[in-house]
């Protein structure tokens, strides 16, 4: 199979913009590779949607220069600047990171690529993410105009959570963002990323994010997406978890333009560990498809998967659920509960929970729902004084508290709480 | 007129088609407390559920009135934002929702905005309705009436009325499921909250309940009408005698339990 992409980009181009930003030669073939090898792929796998008609590459790559920190930028940002990491249109506009003297690397990708080169090629679509794996993540590899590097080194335990914000402002833009966070082995961070775009405009962003848990390493990875209704959205998230590792994704999916989004960690140590936990507040008519998957390879891990999502007016949503425990995998565990809140006649939920076990000696269980807000409760919070909306919303709080209440970044948890409220007023 | 007033007149309700009442008439005023008496299933429920405007009760024909306002044109939220309780036979579950938040909201939805009631205050009040009710303060942070046990349930019921402060509160068996000390308290709460801006209709099987909370009125409900009233003497009868001597005396013929 091979599509059209229509892309206005050619193999030159691509060079010639990676030339330009220094970029290594290793870097440029692979760029100048996936995009040939897109157009052969396939778009992501998704569930009972369709999304063949979605416009995932009409945005330019080619964003304009802003500078400085927005108030909205601003009210993203706690307390700690000096950990933080800003981008807009793909620029960096704000870069501090206070832990450079212990080792620490937290910078653009772009910068990444010229001062650390080889730790970049160790991880850079090798172990994590594959080029091949659908025509988005080639594109991603092929049109990055963004992009993070976190590197936490050996023992190393990070007590402050590392900030980052990524803005997409500009109407018929795109941003191809590569994420990549490394902790080494015995070592600890906290990483919080925030992705915003506005207006009903068309745009696209593409997100390919890598994370690498090394052995005995331990990563909170705590991410909320506020992308606006003109954004089409492919957000593509790997973990790789290493012997006696622990990830903890920690995400809220509030985008109100159509999505796609992959969050799958691979348990490839032993005794490694993984907490998927994921909400979201689909609105409008935003079509939105979560594909939530742990592959068990190590003996003894856990993996474990949380998502609670609510659907209002006529949006749609989709979970697919999977836990894979492959052969050799023994005494792992798998576990995942979708649940799906639907608060009007015309929106659709769909869960769709799949264990896949390939070996004899393990533990494994899933539990799925997807219902309708209960007349009965709307009634009974209204006969108090509460307004229908007031009291839909009291219900969608607590539908997803057991979610937020576990995150276990407080800042992630608050300012979900936040977005939540704006989401279902 | 008192600022407490409400007015059922010929009030029929059907459910999913099937006449339940067939033309209650009712009038509470401030500082009066009704009992609603009657053997099961003859409506007593619906009629709480249809004044509250509960959605799967139709109401068909008849006129309800609170303080002159049409009640029957009102949303839920407006009938309770108008003065009226309805403590339920069978409170919903609200889970993720704390009894404390839920019950601000609640405080708040009477309120202009920018006049919330304070935070301060708010504990202060929700802590001393607590007290008097018996409850222990942790009940302020668990979920709405989850896993609550059938007894906590009618006291949260209790502690919202306090905490709201209708005007005409309906209790419909806030004394089914209590244990004695339970029921004191409950009457309790009721008491208290006597005055003559507060008008109540106390649905009951039980006589006991109204030793506690002396009624002025009883009535006695059957087949989707209020067939007898009198005094809290009646409740004493019935305690003693049950609901065969109303029939015969009235002539009611009670429908077969199956017959549609
Ligand atoms: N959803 C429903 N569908 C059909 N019939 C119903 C429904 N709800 C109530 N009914 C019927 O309406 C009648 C009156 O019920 P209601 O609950 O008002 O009785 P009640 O007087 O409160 O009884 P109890 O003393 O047992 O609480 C009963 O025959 C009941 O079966
Ligand atoms: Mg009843």
């Amino acid at each position: 199979m091979t599509v059209e992409l229509n892309l206005a980009v050619n193999r030159d181009a691509v060079a010639e913009r990676a030339t330009r930003l220094g970029e290594p030669a290793w870097m440029i073939t692979k760029r100048q590779d996936a995009l040939d090898l897109a157009p052969t792929l396939a778009l992501p796998k998704v569930e009972k949607i369709k999304i063949d008609g979605w416009n995932f590459t009409e945005g330019s790559t080619e964003l304009e220069n802003v500078t400085g920190l927005t108030a909205d930028i601003e009210t993203l940002v706690g307390e700690n600047r000096d950990h933080l990491l800003v981008t807009r249109n793909g620029q960096v506009v704000h870069a501090q990171n206070s832990e450079a003297a212990n080792g620490v690397i937290f910078t653009t990708l772009e910068d990444a690529l010229k001062n650390h080169a080889d730790l970049v090629e160790k991880y850079f679509m090798t172990e994590g993410i594959q080029v091949n794996e659908d025509r988005l993540a080639a594109l991603n590899a092929a049109l990055m105009n963004g992009g993070t590097f976190l590197y936490v080194p050996k023992g190393l335990k990070l007590t402050v959570p590392m900030q980052a914000i990524y803005t997409l402002e500009q109407e018929h833009g795109a941003l191809y963002h590569h994420g990549i966070i490394v902790a080494d082995k015995d070592s600890e961070l906290t990483y919080i990323e925030n992705f915003v775009s506005y207006g009903d405009a068309p745009h696209n962003v593409n997100v390919v994010t890598e994370v690498f848990v090394e052995d005995n390493a331990k990563v909170l990875f705590g991410g909320v997406d506020t992308l606006a209704k003109g954004a089409v959205t492919y957000m593509n998230r790997r973990g790789v978890v290493k012997q006696g590792g622990k990830l903890e994704w920690a995400l809220g999916h509030m985008n109100d333009g159509h999505t796609v989004t992959d969050t799958k960690t691979h348990l490839v140590g032993n005794d490694a560990f993984s907490d998927t936990k994921a909400v979201t507040v689909g609105r409008g008519d935003q079509k939105q498809n979560f594909n939530v998957r742990t592959d068990h390879f190590g003996k003894g891990t856990e993996g474990f998967i949380l998502i609670h999502g609510v659907m209002k007016d006529s949006a749609t949503s989709i979970f697919n659920g999977t836990s894979m425990i492959h052969h050799g995998a023994s005494k792992s565990n798998g576990v995942q509960t979708e649940r799906v809140l639907m608060l009007s006649e015309k929106a659709r939920g769909d869960a769709n929970p799949i264990l896949l076990i390939d070996e004899d000696d393990v533990m494994a269980g899933h539990a799925a729902s997807v219902g309708r807000v209960d007349e009965l409760q709307l009634y009974y919070l209204m006969s108090r004084g509460l307004s229908r909306k007031e009291a839909e919303r009291l219900v969608v709080h607590g539908f997803l508290q057991p979610v937020v209440s576990e995150l276990a970044i407080d800042s992630v948890k608050e300012r979900l709480i936040q977005v939540i409220e704006g989401k279902v007023k | 007129m008192t600022a407490s007033h409400l007015k059922i007149e010929d009030l029929h309700v059907a459910i999913e088609g099937k006449e339940i009442l067939k033309g209650v008439n009712l009038e509470i005023k401030g500082g009066e407390i009704h009992a609603v008496m009657g053997p099961n299933g003859t409506g007593k429920s619906t009629l709480a559920s249809a004044l509250m405007g509960h959605p799967t009760y139709e109401v068909t024909s008849g006129k309800v009135t609170i303080n002159g306002e049409d009640v029957l044109d009102m949303e839920v939220d407006e009938r309770a934002q108008a003065g009226m309780f309805l403590a339920m036979q069978y409170p919903s579950e609200i889970s993720g929702v704390t009894n404390a938040d839920f019950l601000r909201s609640a405080i708040n939805s009477r309120r202009e905005e920018g006049d919330e009631i304070s935070l301060m205050k708010f504990i202060r009040e929700l802590d001393s309705q607590m007290n008097f009710l018996e409850m222990p303060g942790e009940m302020a942070h668990r979920y709405l009436n989850e896993g609550f046990s059938g007894g906590e349930k009618k006291r949260n019921e209790i502690l919202q009325m306090m905490m709201l402060k209708p005007s005409i509160a309906i209790l419909d068996e806030i004394d089914s499921g209590l244990d004695i000390d339970a029921l004191k308290v409950v009457a309790k709460g009721v008491n208290d909250m006597r005055s003559p801006e507060f008008g109540c209709l106390i649905i009951t099987h039980y006589q006991r309940l109204l030793n506690y909370i002396e009624p002025d009125f009883v009535h006695i409900m059957m087949n989707g009408k209020i067939v007898l009233s009198g005094g809290k003497e009646l409740a004493h009868r019935l305690e003693a005698e049950g609901y065969e001597w109303v029939k015969t005396e009235l002539g009611i013929e009670t429908e077969e339990p199956t017959e549609a």
